[in-house]
């Protein structure tokens, strides 16, 4: 009987696993066997450095470029926005909050992680866009306000792994800075965080991952002019924006260019989730 | 000469007392040891002398710790335990290369230029015992060495920052018996240049290389006096009772 049982529950354990492979399976296949046909017949180098995007014009062209460009800026300028203040706050929490305001402040990062990002796009076109429009000109849908909005979107992800980064290394280590008469600041910044590099990096590929493939809240900020931008006010599309504005419409060869825009997202997210792995497996702290 | 008097010291973590009237002096260029069995407060004592329980939260300190006649609560920490260095339990080696272990210390303290900081670097592992075998390999990680090499460099790092004393936590109890007979024999030539305090569980350490020896019991010091005199006559029932192995 309890043989049984187990089997049964070995089974179950076992398709509940495989449900996830085949997800990413299925995903796979579709995309490829979509995107890649599409890619062929527009040519895969007029399709990745095609400047020009105009899917309705006879003929039609069908260059992602700009929005290849553009999910690269915006995503750069999450980093530059997301990553000093998230590595910051990381080490304040794990090395200078006291107990007290450490209760507050961890949950509300994590309140910042469940905000659902249509609701980040509200905050941005209500209170960003205006702000730039106001203060630094143009219409205020710009990569600026792309960025600081996947700014503060990556902030919990950064945190969170940066931080328990910080709290892994070894407590021998400050231990052994202040036993040579390092101060607080010089024992957490010369000997805690160099320790912690491995993690605090990987944090901030999740973070890239996470910026890059937002697609709601960018959309409702960035302008999604399908063009390469000269300036950080201007507007700008990116791949997931690209799909979502035009998947409603679009049929035949276009429908097939923007499958293989997610064929294009899909390596980038790949490459990221490979350097992540990678810099996993170095974070080791010896013997 | 004392370098270090530890004057009526009570050390409380919460309510629990962990060391009770404690006095104590440590002679200049000695080694001075301190031997009990676990729990009985010998660490804490040690880690009294440069302020390191002031890491630990509800520990409370009365009674006074005195170096060159000057209580060590009125000197800046940092000053402290730039003279007064420590070694720990477990070799904790910083996960830099070997040369940035060295210099970790000299660096935090000012020095800048690469031919002063070379010098330390070298003059420290030479102190250390270390230096034949490391002089090709200073830009390797300290991690990759074995415990002994470790400890060593713990050693080493802790000697470029010039200490007055030196204070070694059980330094050789997570080694081989290699390796622990090669820094025995370190202790005991640095103690020309140095004050050192030793921690230790082994009884025969403290006759091999100290100078003086404490034993600690229950957070009292039982008896302390000359190593020759502590092991041959003790003066208390329980010292004997301890050193001729009938408890600890």
């Amino acid at each position: 009987m309890t043989m049984q049982v187990e089997k049964l529950m070995h089974a179950v354990f076992f398709i509940a696993a495989l449900v996830s492979i085949i997800a990413v399976a299925l995903i796979c296949i579709f995309l490829f066997a979509n995107g890649i046909p599409a890619m062929r017949e527009i040519g895969f180098l007029d399709f990745l450095l095609g400047q020009r995007w105009a899917p309705m014009n006879s003929p039609p062209s069908f260059g992602i470029f700009p929005m290849i460009v553009g999910s690269i800026y915006v995503t750069a300028g999450a980093i530059i926005i997301g990553v000093p203040v998230g590595v910051l706050t990381a080490i304040f929490l794990a090395k200078y909050c006291p107990a007290k305001l450490y209760r507050v402040v961890k949950p509300a990062i994590q309140l910042l992680a469940g905000i659902p990002s249509v609701v980040y796009g509200f905050f941005g076109l209500m209170v960003i866009v205006p702000f730039i429009r106001t203060y630094l000109g143009g219409s205020g849908y710009s990569i600026l306000s792309a960025s600081i909005l996947l700014g503060i979107m990556i902030l919990p992800t950064i945190i969170g792994v940066s931080e328990s980064a910080i709290r892994a290394v070894p407590r021998e280590y400050y231990e052994g800075a202040v036993a040579l008469g390092a101060t607080h600041e010089r024992a957490v910044f010369a000997t805690v965080v160099p320790a912690a590099t491995s993690g605090i990096l990987a944090s901030i590929i999740l973070g890239v991952g996470r910026a890059i493939g937002e697609t709601m809240a960018v959309v409702m900020v960035a302008g999604n002019q399908a063009r390469v931008p000269s300036s950080i006010l201007q507007g700008v599309r990116t791949m997931t924006t690209n799909v979502v504005l035009e998947m409603g419409y679009a049929y035949g060869l276009h429908r097939g260019s923007l499958i293989a825009t997610g064929v294009i997202l899909f390596v980038f997210i790949l490459m990221i989730n490979l350097l992540f792995s990678v810099l996993k497996r170095r974070t080791n702290y010896g013997s | 000469m004392d370098k270090m008097m530890v004057k009526n010291l009570d050390l409380y973590y919460g309510d629990f007392q962990a060391l009770d009237d404690v006095n104590l002096a440590i002679p200049e260029n000695q080694i001075t040891a301190f031997i009990g069995p676990s729990g009985c407060g010998k660490s804490t004592m040690i880690k009294t002398l440069n302020r390191m329980n002031d890491l630990i939260e509800g520990c409370k300190i009365e009674g006074e710790v005195l170096l060159d006649g000057k209580s060590i609560q009125e000197l800046d920490v940092n000053t402290l335990r730039k003279r007064v260095g420590m070694v720990f339990q477990k070799p904790n080696p910083f996960p830099m290369s070997v040369y940035d272990n060295i210099a970790y210390g000299p660096r935090t303290h000012g020095v800048r230029s690469k031919a002063k900081l070379d010098d330390i670097v070298e003059k420290s592992l030479m102190d250390a015992a270390i230096w034949d075998e490391l002089k090709d390999r200073l830009k390797k990680s300290a991690l990759g060495l074995s415990g002994g090499q470790q400890q060593r460099i713990c050693i080493a790092r802790a000697l470029a920052i010039q200490p007055e004393v030196l204070l070694m936590d059980e330094p050789t109890s997570a080694l081989d018996p290699i390796s622990t007979a090669k820094i025995e024999e370190l202790v005991s030539t640095l103690k020309k240049e140095y004050t050192i305090v030793i921690v230790t569980h082994n009884m025969q350490q403290a006759v091999r290389i100290s100078d003086q020896t404490a034993f600690f019991l229950h957070g009292q010091i039982v008896e302390h006096g000359t190593t020759a005199q502590f092991f041959s006559i003790p003066q208390d029932k329980r010292t004997e009772d301890y050193i001729t192995g009938r408890f600890g």
